[in-house]
């Protein structure tokens, strides 16, 4: 027994030895490959993995004189004050509240106006509303978020303007907390429709042609085509966004937030980011900041999994 | 696309419907900013009084010729350029060196460095972490800030490197291989020229984010003169000084008149600030596509 295990430990490491030697000759002899990885690999380690390791400032009592390592540790002293700050529900409330609203009412529009896209009889006319419908996607957020306010602003904005001129009291829409999540979620969609939509069209480029022949011999209407070949053929597709979306539910954006929001509107406008963006970068309170922020990522990921999970037992179709 | 079939008295109705439907978008979409560019080309009192509409009012130019003798806007929009230009060059540059490497069967480790990029995506440090090491590095208030923090964007790393993988195959690195020719010249004779298309889509992925990009700028420089566009943009738009700071500039106006030019440059500089990505706009269009269609492409 002892020979055989004797045999089998040095046939193992004879193997082993092998392969290391494969693949430090592949290392060898691609060299060059690792010469290529060399920059963007520090990149990714200085601005994306650091801060990650930096992360730990939210178990403590950061003062930048003492540097990330001598900050004395405080445990969770600072989630304990966010959870129990009275902010804390605000800002829950409102970010899943966006969020909510805004998976509800993008989700389906692009798959609709992709459809429609894919269904219209002339050609020129379909690809002239694509073009014009994917447009405002290119249009910066600053750009975005000053059409939105100038477009909604009293005296000279269109919509008073025509409230005016049907001789209706004007309405300071932005200046009121009710239509913030309104004029948020729609803005956006006005933005992305026709960018999300082009998914979409692609997905349907490439459905069988047999069977649309197929449907034709039977005789089935357009709108059962739709139903029975179109949208069955986008599903994969359209879950794979929808499970994005559901893991982003705490990713409210704070750079769209922070151009809309103003004094008047705060209370619906308030988001966990935009509060980080205050409670850090404007009050250099850079612990309690990265707590919160860190809570944020926590969430995310976690939720990113559990969707993912779910989707996949329920579809079959999952991120991986 | 399906052929000529019979039209029903069902589906005569759905195209009706679909078309109006289409129509409905495109008035959604084009009203407001058919609106912003009357706007910035009407007579500044029919603004200030709220008569335009759609079509300009008394069109003139005014506005744009304050635009054009206004400094900061001139100047904020050649760092645009700058930073447009720049932050392309190294953005698409890493991009490539980090997507040709991971697109080789014969990279040892290839899942775990893809999965150590990929896993960025999925989560962070946050800003502020990410915010302290940039202040850490002495980036705080220098033109890198704008360029390193968000260079790569892992997510067209992978479209590339799905790209290269689908476009040179693998047969094509082995015969370089016996022709004795290394992985780097093989990348400068092989692969870079039948990676035009992918270059081209980095390019206009990246000029327009970065071209589009504020909040770095808003977090990580204090002094006027590096201030992109945008950045610019948003100060007018959220104060007032700064909106009356545009006409003091160039020279007297009476009162009642200021507030409404005030009222019209908002609007111009909006037209004026889109003008770089519309002029691209057919360009990126066709090559934006490709690129959303190459990265939903499973690799």
């Amino acid at each position: 027994m002892g020979i055989t295990r004797a045999g089998y430990n040095s046939a193992a490491s004879y193997k082993a030895s092998k392969i290391r030697g494969n693949l430090a000759k592949r290392i060898k002899k691609h060299w060059m490959l690792y010469v290529f990885l060399f920059l963007p690999f520090v990149y990714i380690v200085v601005f994306k993995y650091i801060p990650m390791y930096g992360v730990q400032i939210a178990f403590r009592d950061f003062n930048p004189a003492r540097g990330f390592m001598a900050s004395p540790w405080i445990g969770l002293k600072h989630f304990e004050n966010f959870f129990n700050s009275y902010q804390f529900g605000r800002l829950l409330k409102n970010t899943i509240g966006i969020s909510i609203y805004s998976i509800g009412a993008s989700f389906p529009l692009p798959i609709i106006l992709a459809v429609a896209l894919n269904e219209a009889r002339s050609r020129i006319y379909s690809k002239a509303v694509q073009m014009l419908t994917y447009a405002p996607y290119f249009i910066s957020t600053v750009i975005l978020c000053s059409i939105v306010t100038l477009f909604f602003s009293t005296r000279t904005g269109f919509i008073n303007n025509v409230i005016a001129a049907m001789g209706m009291e004007e309405i300071n829409f932005l200046g009121e907390a009710r239509f913030f999540k309104s004029i948020f979620v729609w803005s956006g969609i006005w933005r992305t429709t026709g960018y999300s939509a082009v998914i979409y069209i692609a997905a349907l480029s490439g459905v069988n042609q047999n069977l649309y022949e197929a449907s034709k011999i039977d005789g089935a209407t357009t709108f059962q085509k739709v139903i029975h070949i179109d949208l069955p053929s986008i599903m994969p597709t359209a879950m794979i966004i929808l499970i994005l979306s559901c893991a982003g539910i705490l990713n409210v954006g704070h750079e769209k937030v922070l151009l809309l929001q103003n004094p008047l509107n705060m209370e619906a406008s308030d988001v966990i980011s935009t509060y980080v963006y205050r409670m850090g970068i404007k009050s250099a309170q850079y612990s309690y900041s990265s707590a919160i922020g860190l809570f944020n990522s926590v969430v995310s990921f976690a939720l990113l999994i559990i969707v993912n999970k779910i989707a996949k037992r329920a579809t079959d179709v999952g991120l991986w | 696309m399906p052929g000529k079939i019979k039209h029903t008295g069902k589906d005569l109705a759905f195209d009706i419907i679909n078309n109006i439907f289409l129509f409905f978008c495109l008035v959604v979409i084009a009203l407001p900013l058919l609106n912003v560019v009357s706007q910035s080309i009407s007579n500044p009192l029919s603004v200030l009084n709220g008569k335009v509409f759609l079509l300009p009012v008394k069109p003139t130019l005014r506005a744009y010729e304050h635009i054009i003798r206004n400094s900061s806007l001139i100047s904020s929009f050649l760092n645009s350029v700058f930073y447009a230009v720049f932050g392309t060059v190294i953005s698409v540059s890493l991009t490539i060196m980090a997507a040709y490497p991971l697109s080789r069967k014969s990279l040892a480790g290839r899942g775990i460095i893809q999965f150590i990029f990929v896993f960025t995506m999925l989560f962070s440090g946050g800003m502020i972490p990410t915010y302290l090491i940039v202040q850490g590095l002495g980036l705080i208030d220098t033109r890198w800030a704008l360029l390193l923090p968000n260079a790569v964007g892992v997510w067209f790393v992978i479209v590339a490197r799905t790209f290269f993988q689908s476009t040179v195959p693998v047969e094509l690195y082995d015969s370089a291989e016996i022709d004795g020719a290394g992985d780097l010249r093989t990348f400068f004779k092989i692969v870079l020229p039948l990676s035009i298309p992918i270059v081209a889509v980095l390019v206009l992925f990246y000029a327009v984010e970065i071209w589009n990009r504020y909040f770095e700028a808003l977090i990580y420089l204090n002094s006027g003169d590096k201030y992109p566009l945008q950045l610019v943009l948003r100060n007018i738009l959220k104060s007032s000084e700064m909106q009356s700071a545009l006409i003091q500039a160039s020279g007297k106006v009476p009162d009642e008149e200021r507030m409404a030019l005030t009222e019209v440059l908002k609007y111009a500089v909006i037209v004026f600030a889109s003008i770089p990505v519309m002029v691209l706009y057919p360009f990126i269009q066709r090559h934006f596509t490709k690129g959303l269609l190459i990265g939903t492409l499973k690799g």
